[in-house]
């Protein structure tokens, strides 16, 4: 409880100036599989490089908080462990912050793909990738989002990041993606 | 002539690719029937023989598991017709049943293929009497004198292959049955979708629907006429149900969340279905005419992947109630539903066998994920594969063989195995990746 205390004012911190608390923060794992639409996004057009270019280390993030690296909104991607839709303790903190990005801001919104890895039977996979986006999901609604913010898709194992079919592969594709539209 | 160029470039692009599944038979074929099949006369004179029709045969047979075929090498005479047969030059190699034919012209320049098939055991002549004989009695069980073209020789062949395997082992063949199975190629993000239909043997494919997002879970209907299938074409789940001869679609669930995992009631009037409007994986009918759904689970589980029984009074699903994937069985109507499977702790997939006595089903075990069947009476699970990844099975609609889902060099590909497992067989795409088989029913004209 306490932890989720701490976590609301990094929170609201994070939504007025940039939270850098937070250190250990889970990159987008690089597979580039987050598809954001960034147009009407006020400030943080990459051409324009208005708010992040040139910008000295140490300084209070000013763009958007969605575009701050070292936000926990940074998280875009959840991963699981085989046939689980549990959300690890290590991604609550993101998901959260997540939720309260989008009560802050109702006009936003998301859609949460469940993913699997290839093992198993298809169908019962987009049972366990649409579980999987539910859990995301429930954490969402339970920090402010409101339901219409919020649509799941589950692929199960039709859309893997990774081809190789050992566990460093499947590791990869267990996962929710969280693909804001702007 | 620069015109000619483009128009044949054209027509060699828009033709159907040419066994775009490789077939290989991996596992022992030798069966117990002994057969003889001569390879058949070409008496067209001014077309080549386009598909040779006898090696059709042979290959159809081959993959049944049931026969024993005499090599070419070892024959004593080539005959074409039942007047040149000498049956003892047959007897003399043990061979049981005799299968001699050509291939001639018909008066409307089209092709006529004729074929016999002799009893050898059950024929007789007296001492010194040779054909044409009168005391000659060569036992014919069947003659067929088939139409045909050129383009369908294939067809023809195939359905050969049934009539003889019907005289034989009383059986329905299932030649000229196709399958339904999804492809993809491509790399991770500019993957390209295919759902696909070739005759059973991976010849003559072609494309019902191409897709840059995915395809999933084919489903014939009971009249093998139409097909039901998931595509996320609009990045979401819909099914829809497309008719094969006309093409023409129509969208029968396109609710919020999951749309998944249809199955059409033996009547071919409802689909079974999965749903997740209500907040949850649930099983749902569907009424095909006016879209009514009626709901069938109400759990927090998994619920997914029904399957009817052959009178439709019941419904096997998969279900992770009990913490892990197992099967259970319910009334079609709703009902309180009963758990079927308690070995191992993965059982998903399920379908009724075409007898109803078994579920063929995909059983996770520590070495991989296989095809098993579950016995309905004694409840025990007996594994027919040994791949890592197996999945999707369904039975040809004779009940004598698998299609299922494997892999084989990283690669997904398809398989069929004969319901005693004696006999194997891979088949290939030539690129990327073939999945989720079906196989479709009989079609009656």
């Amino acid at each position: 409880m306490t932890n989720k205390w701490l976590l609301s004012v990094c929170l609201i911190a994070s939504v007025l100036a940039g939270c850098s608390s937070t250190g250990d923060s889970k990159s987008d794992d690089g597979s580039g599989t987050v598809v954001e639409d960034r147009s009407g996004a006020a400030g943080t057009d990459p051409a324009g490089g208005a708010s992040t270019s040139g910008m000295p280390a140490g300084d209070a993030f000013k763009g958007d908080p969605l575009d701050n690296p070292s936000s926990p909104l940074a998280t875009r991607t959840i991963y699981f462990d085989y046939d689980s839709s549990e959300i690890k303790s290590d991604y609550q903190e993101s998901i959260l912050a997540h939720g309260g990005y989008l009560a802050e801001h109702p006009d936003v919104v998301l859609t949460l793909e469940g993913h699997t890895d290839e093992r198993g039977s298809r169908e019962y996979n987009i049972g366990l990738g649409e579980h999987r986006a539910q859990a995301v999901r429930r954490l969402l609604l339970f920090q402010g989002a409101s339901d219409k913010q919020v649509t799941v898709v589950s692929y199960g194992e039709e859309k893997p990041v990774a081809e190789g079919h050992d566990e460093l592969n499947y590791g990869q594709n267990r996962r929710v993606e969280i693909i804001y539209k702007r | 002539m620069f015109r000619q160029s483009i128009l044949i470039v054209m027509i060699l692009i828009s033709m159907p690719a040419k066994a775009v599944l490789d077939i290989e038979i991996t596992g022992g074929v030798v069966g117990e029937h002994p057969i003889a099949i001569v390879p058949f006369s070409w008496e067209i004179k001014n077309a080549k023989p386009g598909t040779d029709v006898s090696k059709v045969l042979s290959s159809d047979l081959s993959r049944t598991g049931y026969f024993s075929q005499i090599p070419e090498k070892n024959f004593l005479e080539r005959p074409h017709h039942g007047g040149e047969v000498n049956f003892e030059n047959w007897r003399a190699l043990g061979v049981e049943s005799l299968v001699v034919g050509r291939v001639r012209p018909d008066k409307n320049g089209h092709y006529l293929v004729q074929f016999q098939l002799f009893d050898i055991y059950k024929s007789n002549q007296k001492q010194g009497a040779g054909p044409g004989d009168p005391e000659y009695k060569i036992k014919q069980v069947i003659g067929y004198s088939l139409p045909s073209t050129a383009k369908n020789l294939r067809r023809t062949a195939h359905h050969m292959s049934n009539l003889i395997y019907e005289a034989i082992t009383g059986q329905k063949g299932v030649f000229t049955t196709r399958i339904a199975y999804i492809t993809s190629k491509g790399r991770v993000k500019s993957k390209q979708y295919e759902l696909q239909i070739a005759d059973m043997d991976g010849h003559q494919p072609f494309t019902v629907l191409k897709s840059t997002q995915p395809i999933m879970s084919p489903a014939w209907s009971p009249n093998a006429r139409q097909l039901a299938y998931v595509s996320f074409e609009n990045k979401k789940a819909q099914i829809f149900v497309q008719d094969i001869d006309t093409g023409k679609r129509r969208l029968v669930s396109t609710q919020k969340g999951v749309n998944s995992a249809p199955s059409w009631s033996p009547d071919g009037r409802q689909l079974a279905l999965v749903l997740s409007r209500d907040g949850n994986l649930e099983i749902y009918t569907l009424n095909i005419k006016n879209l009514r759904l009626r709901r069938l689970t109400r759990n927090s589980a998994i619920d997914t992947e029904p399957d009817w029984s052959a009178d439709g009074k019941s419904i096997v699903f998969v279900s992770d109630r009990s913490g892990r994937p197992h099967i259970y069985r319910m009334p079609a109507k709703g009902g309180r539903a009963e758990r079927l499977t308690f070995q191992g702790n993965y059982n998903a997939r399920p379908s009724f066998t075409p007898d109803g006595k078994k579920i063929v089903l995909v059983h996770g075990a520590s070495d991989g994920y296989h095809i098993a069947t579950l016995d309905l009476q004694s409840g025990v699970i007996e594994i027919l594969t040994s791949g890592r990844l197996d999945e999707s099975p369904s039975f040809a609609p004779n009940g004598r063989m698998i299609l299922y889902a494997a892999s084989s060099a990283n690669r997904g590909i398809l398989s069929v195995v004969s319901v005693d497992g004696r006999v194997k067989q891979k088949l290939v795409l030539q690129q990327g990746d073939v999945r989720e088989p079906a196989w479709a029913p009989f079609r009656n004209p």
